[in-house]
């Protein structure tokens, strides 16, 4: 028996999720700053405020370290708490609690505490807000073990991954990028889950393996059906977890491929795309490989402020179909 | 209370003595000395532990302090909770850990409340409510808030109360805290233990208020001073505070004054204060000394009484190192146990 499934944006696949668990459990509360009355800074919670109240839907002072911080301990002592970041470049101001707290209390005590919390983050470029508005900085938090770290590509994945989210015992951190809130796709109602650790094949092909996150995989899929007109079959794979990282699919893919293109926004170096390289290079599909692998990241700037200088920061479906027909001829 | 007036030997005279005489049982008031003997020689004997080599890493030390830890914690229950800091093996003690288990933990053993993972800056025992020590300071801040957050939204009626010393009140998370705690009116106590010294600075030079405490008033809630090396008046500060905030009435901040007679931790060369200073502090205001000398004129116990309760203690180290010595390591297998709760 399948839930009807009908079209609705990413964000408004956020807001159900939240308000399935909080219907579910009354342990889960919602935390941010104007998450309230305002409705969120980009109208994810709109209006749960009316229907849970404000004790439920709890809007923080401009606090973002110690609000962090209200959350890891009300998780430890027994609520739910879905924290969002206004824009996940404020998470820098939280690093503390997220980093020293959140990802090490259950190691540090020896397994006796768990911390299920799960924090949003708003992330990404294309909105014109420029350097401190803009980043995208899941790379930091998929370097620290303790967290889980996620970038859902789609309003069915959010939905289904902020629901295994809130039922994780460990502390889960939701980047969404800015620019996909406003898109549709079909999203089943009432309650399901996603894995937390598992990639998803978006399209298969033959010649090249393109890995992504995030928007990138809607830019890489796009690109696939161009290169499909020029006679080059390419598999894009959706990352979905950074933290972990379903090493299988991917290995499974370049095997197939023997191709790999990394897409993702976050700066190049030291990116998701060093560690999907390293882990390739490290792997039984080495021996594979008929090209070298090429990593498409953000570029190594802040982000500006100008829109077309903005798009030349990050990747775009251009530079994929690009990167692909050099690997596919063989030139890089 | 009524244990207390028949232990007292001048009749009439009940009202006039300081707070915890009036509030306590006999029992409950050596129960706190015994405490805080247990925490200054759980402490010397970690330190002698650690010069002999059988504790590594660095560990700092509270000795001089436990007036106010055990002061704090006289009105709290099991089930209350703590934040703790990371001079804050007092704390542990006083919310009713295990010597010989904290042992563990600093030997690096599996029977160690932190199975080894933590050792002594992150000693807690979740089972008597300390939700951990913590090697950031001001790092138990706003966790202190968030449990405070569950208990009311649960209604559980606990209490939560955060220790911190001075350094952290000029932490970005102090005052984040502070304010949360009180627009939200959660039933938490903010405790700054002021030792004097953030490491090597001293308040003076690093804090534009006389005291800690004036800091309560830009978050609305009470801001109480008082002699952390006079456990009377920690515990009767303490009992005010818990009683406001199970009211639903909102946080308080304590500010206790005291003194650490050691090092900020094991390279502490002590430059920064002079050995005036110290001896002074430990001549003249020590917490246990001055705690015996009022339960010896007020009557309640005994010089034998007290000897005996020093020997318990000491018996209780004693078998607490023993425990540590010959309890199990971890196996390296088992490194990265516990970093998630569900293994992969």
């Amino acid at each position: 028996m399948n839930a009807p499934v009908r079209e609705i944006s990413y964000s408004q696949a956020i807001q159900e999720a939240m308000a399935i668990a909080m219907e579910a459990d009354e342990r889960v509360i919602l935390m941010g700053e104007d998450i309230g009355v305002y409705g969120g800074a980009f109208q994810v919670t709109g209006d749960l405020v009316d229907r849970f109240g404000s004790d439920r839907v709890m809007d923080t002072p401009i606090s973002e370290l110690g609000g962090a911080g209200v959350a890891v301990g009300a998780a430890v002592t027994g609520l739910r708490p879905i924290f969002e970041f206004q824009f996940s470049d404020f998470a820098a101001l939280a690093m503390e609690q997220i980093v020293n707290q959140a990802a090490k209390m259950r190691y540090m005590l020896g397994g006796a505490v768990s911390v299920p919390l799960v924090m949003r983050f708003p992330a990404g470029s294309g909105t014109g807000a420029a350097a401190q508005h803009s980043q995208s900085l899941e790379a930091w938090l998929g370097h620290v073990p303790g967290l889980k770290v996620i970038q859902p590509a789609t309003p069915h994945d959010v939905k289904g991954m902020l629901l295994a989210a809130v039922a994780d015992p460990d502390p889960v951190m939701i980047f969404e990028h800015k620019l996909l809130y406003k898109m549709k796709g079909p999203v089943p109602e009432g309650h399901y889950t996603v894995p937390l650790d598992k990639a998803e094949v978006r399209r298969e092909g033959r010649d090249v393996s393109i890995v992504a996150t995030s928007i990138m995989v809607h830019k890489a899929l796009e690109a696939a059906e161009v290169l499909a007109g020029e006679g080059i079959s390419a598999e894009v794979i959706d990352l979905r977890s950074i933290r972990p990282i379903d090493r299988e699919t991917v290995i499974a893919s370049v095997m197939k491929t023997s191709r790999l293109i990394c897409v993702y926004e976050g700066v190049k170096t030291l990116g998701v795309g060093a560690e999907i390289s390293a882990m390739i290079a490290e792997s039984e599909a080495f021996d594979y490989l008929d090209a070298p692998i090429l990593r498409l990241g953000g570029s190594e700037t802040p982000i500006p402020y100008n829109p077309e200088l903005e798009k030349a920061a990050v990747p775009q479906v251009p530079d994929i179909i690009d990167a692909a027909r050099g690997l596919a001829r063989g030139v890089r | 209370m009524s244990g207390r007036a028949q232990a007292m030997q001048v009749e009439g005279e009940t009202s006039n003595l300081p707070f915890i005489y009036r509030q306590y049982e006999r029992e409950q008031l050596l129960d706190a000395l015994r405490k805080m003997h247990l925490i200054r020689r759980f402490e010397e004997g970690a330190e002698e532990c650690y010069m002999r080599g059988l504790i590594h890493g660095t560990m700092h030390l509270s000795i001089g302090q436990e007036a106010s830890a055990m002061g704090i914690c006289m009105p709290l229950v099991n089930e209350d909770q703590i934040t703790s800091t990371h001079r804050g093996h007092g704390h542990c003690i006083a919310k009713g850990a295990e010597v010989k288990r904290m042992f563990a933990e600093f030997f690096g053993k599996t029977t160690g409340y932190c199975a080894g993972r933590g050792g002594s800056m992150h000693i807690a025992d979740v089972s008597t409510g300390n939700l951990g020590a913590n090697g950031i300071v001001g790092g138990g801040l706003p966790i202190a808030v968030g449990a405070a957050l569950t208990a009311k939204r649960l209604r559980t009626g606990k209490v939560v109360v955060c220790f911190f010393g001075d350094g952290a009140n000029n932490e970005g998370a102090f005052h984040e805290a502070l304010n949360m705690a009180a627009i939200w009116k959660l039933p938490v106590i903010f405790v700054c233990e002021n030792n004097g010294y953030g490491m090597s600075t001293s308040t003076a030079r690093s804090t534009a208020v006389a005291n800690v405490a004036d800091r309560a008033a830009a978050y609305s809630m009470p801001g109480v001073i008082v002699d952390g090396n006079v456990l009377s008046e920690v515990a009767e500060a303490s009992h005010e505070a818990v009683e406001r905030a199970r009211r639903g009435d909102g946080p308080t901040l304590i500010e206790c004054k005291t003194y650490r007679y050691r090092g900020h931790s094991k390279s502490d060369r002590n430059r920064y204060r002079t050995k005036d200073e110290i001896d002074d502090w430990m001549t003249n205001r020590d917490p246990i000394k001055r705690y015996e000398a009022q339960l010896i004129e007020f009557g309640i116990a005994t010089s034998d009484e007290l000897e005996a309760i020093r020997g318990s203690v000491q018996q209780e180290i004693d078998a607490g190192i023993e425990f540590a010595k010959a309890s199990p390591m971890p196996s390296i297998d088992g490194l990265a146990d516990n970093v998630y709760t569900l293994e992969a």
